[in-house]
């Protein structure tokens, strides 16, 4: 339990400063998990980390596999809302600053020149993603660099749904890894 | 049209449900291109702001999506909805990785889908900046944030460093 409530500390703690979404502390989480406290090994950390990014929904839920992994469903529960508390509390009270405000000039100016920030990340983590799922092909990392590119030409080209790329790659990794 | 809280926590429960490779990809998805509650633009400066906010960007992009239309009740809906189901899937999945995730096939499977996800989040990308008509002066620091974090500078200094520079580009396009 005093294990849950330190994670539960430290994730809170780095809640408040994860400008840029959660995986902008993936190395300090990495630093409290492994270097610190020692709950998990190097590869158990990537598992957890490869384990959330297949999940659905958003990729900060991969503190609830650390949660998971140090005191089992309580800590799944603990973890996520320890990361995720605080920084909602914050967001929130800037929506409603933003309801006050709404329409003003200088926001609409604030939220226009955000937009190339948003995006640019939105493509390095997908870049970054990418090259890390390369080293999970073994001897085939054009196989990925493959699945990669037809997807990305799907989504953009297309309205349909993704799923249907993210289920092709998962058989053809099945397929050709298995 | 504004949604109320019980139409927004359906479609984030769905934007959770569907969101592999992360939810941001899907929110817009869904936000945008199925129920029309918002334009591109409209999607992506809502995302900029949840990103230059502290922690996970997918929440506190819905919380300022959810606050926008429905109040504070709006804002628990979609982020309730949006961590709901991918909770109990985590759960589970948990529970059966220990046991099965050595296993070639499903190191296979992740694989694919580690893969496509960051296919996904890359047309996702191309489709918003070919969407939101950005000047040249956008392109050449969006092209710049991309660069950094590839370099893996660290995110709280490119968001910090470059956000002011944005905000000052669309300040001049305005005038």
């Amino acid at each position: 339990m005093s294990d849950l409530l330190s994670l539960m500390a430290g994730l809170a703690s780095l809640s408040v400063i994860a400008v840029g979404g959660g995986s902008a502390v993936i190395a300090d989480m990495h630093r409290l998990i492994v270097d610190e406290h020692g709950w998990m090994d190097d590869a158990a950390f990537a598992r957890a980390y490869a384990l959330a990014q297949a999940a659905p929904g958003p990729n900060v839920l991969v503190v609830g596999v650390f949660g998971w992994h140090v005191a089992g469903p309580v800590g799944l529960l603990g973890a996520t809302l320890a990361m995720c508390g605080p920084a909602a509390i914050m967001a929130l009270g800037f929506a409603m600053f933003r309801a006050r405000v709404a329409g003003a000039a200088w926001l609409r100016v604030a939220e226009r020149g955000l937009v190339p920030v948003a995006l640019g990340l939105v493509m390095a983590s997908a870049l970054l993603l990418g090259q890390a799922a390369l080293a999970t092909w073994g001897a085939m990392p054009l196989v990925g660099v493959a699945v990669t590119a037809a997807t990305a030409v799907f989504v953009a080209a297309t309205k349909r749904s993704p799923l249907w790329m993210l289920g092709a790659g998962a058989i053809l990794g099945a397929i050709l890894l298995g | 049209m504004s949604p109320s809280a019980g139409a927004l926590f359906w479609a984030y429960l769905q934007v959770g449900l569907s969101g592999f490779g992360g939810a941001n990809a899907w929110a817009r998805r869904m936000l945008v291109e199925k129920r029309g509650w918002l334009t591109d633009a409209e999607y992506a400066e809502r995302l900029g702001l949840g990103q230059a906010l502290p922690g996970p960007n997918a929440m506190n992009t819905a919380i300022i999506v959810g606050h926008g239309f429905a109040g504070v009740a709006g804002a628990a809906a979609a982020v309730v909805g949006l961590f709901g189901g991918p909770l109990v899937i985590l759960a589970a999945l948990a529970s059966l990785y220990d046991a099965y995730g050595a296993h070639p096939m499903v190191r296979g499977a992740l694989a694919g889908v580690a893969s496509a996800a960051a296919g996904m989040m890359l047309g996702t990308g191309i489709k918003m900046a070919r969407k939101s008509h950005p000047s040249a002066l956008m392109w050449g620091i969006g092209a710049l944030v991309l660069t950094l974090a590839l370099w893996r500078v660290p995110l709280p200094w490119i968001v910090l460093g470059l956000a002011p520079i944005g905000v000052f580009a669309a300040w001049l396009e305005r005038r």
